[in-house]
């Protein structure tokens, strides 16, 4: 079977599967940001308690594996009653994962915005919500964006996982297509190259058009 | 906890350490790949050829945006179509050392072109061949800035060992699963293989950063 002919038969299945790749890492990618913002500013604030909590979801989402928490959600959680689709399953483990790593992103970003700033904000009497929202984190923001850019490609690549509990995502159609043809090269190859034109041509020019588009919001473009 | 039985954790602890040791040999030995073919990648880069430098610049890409674990599948099961047969240990170690290969050139990279160019010159000017050069003046000083970055792959390498599952390398994850199937029982071990994660990455990320101090002083840098 030539390269052609396996394109031609397989490309539709492929097709297929990438879609919900895509699908699987705007899903996460929504999660992680949000879980990210959430427990970065959680470690930031002065209660302890609160501050334990963030720290304690960190540790224990970078501290273990990816695979582990996905098995760990999908195999173990039912026993506690709480039973997710597969696919919901997949997509909420990859966000709260990744999430617990961009919360450090968030964080040193917030960090990094120059006291004076702060000073400012607190001068002009605006209030805690209206410093962070109107003045920390449009300039934290942009320094953040290069890094997060980063941490959506392995987002992506975090998705794969979620083929191993059956989520019909690219990995598992490639999977599926070398069981039944023994075309190893041809389905993990052509799976290979679709994950990198996705990250290449999909990803990085997104996250290049949101730093300038940022950098531009913030008059320094 | 409900339905937690301690009986069944006793039974089942040996399984899983013996196991954690293979996780350990595996980390250990994909770096050890990772680190020799790493440093290849980022020589690769700075050689005066445009071409060799493009060319293994666009592969470190390539292995950086595409899943591990997909990579995996792909040592493991081409080899076989070609007449090559690769038995998971080697394929896993193959696929995971290429992986954090990709990385760690950037590591290095990122160390070798922190050093100030004043340092090139009077290696120049010492008339030192490019190996003295690399190894005596280059490499010692962007070693403390590539230090952070290589401890957190290391770090990094143990957590994706799990996907060496994938192929059947009897490791830590591949172990709870066989468990579970054996017994219908996956609260105990998957739980397990969780603590055990924590309380080796958890340790392991507070010592790499003590190192990476201690060397920075010794160096006399901050």
């Amino acid at each position: 079977m030539s390269y052609i002919e396996f394109l031609t038969t397989y490309g539709p299945r492929l097709m297929t599967g990438t879609l919900i790749t895509i699908a699987l890492t705007v899903l996460a990618g929504l999660l992680a940001v949000a879980i990210a913002f959430a427990a970065a500013l959680m470690k930031l604030s002065p209660s302890m308690v609160v501050r334990g909590i963030a720290t304690t979801y960190i540790e224990i989402f970078r501290g273990t594996s990816l695979l582990v928490q996905l098995y760990w959600i999908f195999f173990v959680l039912p026993l506690f009653g709480i039973t997710l689709e597969k696919f919901t399953a997949g997509y909420i483990t990859v966000g709260m994962n990744l999430g617990a790593y961009g919360a450090e992103l968030v964080r040193g970003a917030i960090k990094s915005v120059p006291r004076g700033q702060w000073e400012a904000a607190l001068a002009l009497n605006m209030s805690p919500a209206k410093r962070m929202i109107r003045i920390i984190l449009p300039q934290a923001i942009v320094v953040m964006l290069p890094p997060w850019g980063n941490l959506f490609i392995e987002l992506l690549k975090g998705t794969a996982l979620v083929s191993l509990i059956a989520v019909a995502d690219l990995m598992f159609q490639a999977k599926q297509i070398n069981g039944s043809t023994f075309l190893s090269a041809q389905s993990f190859g052509t799976a290979l190259i679709i994950y990198y034109i996705v990250a290449r041509f999909g990803i990085t020019p997104s996250m290049r058009w949101l730093e300038r588009r940022s950098l531009r919001m913030l008059g320094r473009g | 906890m409900f339905d937690w039985r301690w009986d069944f954790v006793w039974e089942i602890l040996p399984r899983l350490i013996w196991a954690t040791g293979n996780t350990l040999i595996a980390a250990l030995l994909g770096y050890g790949i990772a680190m020799v073919l790493g440093l290849v990648f980022a020589l690769a880069q700075r050689t005066p050829s445009r071409i060799l430098t493009m060319v293994v610049r666009e592969l470190v890409e390539f292995i950086r945006s595409t899943p591990l674990v997909l990579q995996i599948f792909f040592i493991f099961y081409v080899g076989p179509q070609f007449g090559i047969r690769l038995s998971p240990w080697v394929s896993g170690m193959a696929a995971i050392g290429l992986h954090y290969a990709a990385y760690l050139s950037e590591v290095y990279r990122g160390g070798i072109e922190a050093v100030p160019r004043g340092q090139w010159e009077a290696a120049t000017a010492l008339n030192l061949s490019t190996a003295r050069t690399y190894f005596r003046v280059i490499i010692p000083q962007a070693l403390p800035t590539a230090l952070a970055g290589m401890g957190n792959y290391l770090v990094g390498i143990f957590k994706d060992t799990p996907m060496l599952s994938v192929i059947g390398v009897a490791e830590l994850m591949h172990t709870a699963n066989a468990i579970g199937s054996e017994s219908y029982r996956f609260l105990e071990p998957f739980t397990l293989v969780g603590v055990i994660f924590l309380a080796i990455s958890l340790p392991t990320a507070w010592l790499i950063r003590v190192f990476e101090r201690r060397v920075r002083r010794s160096l006399g840098m901050n």
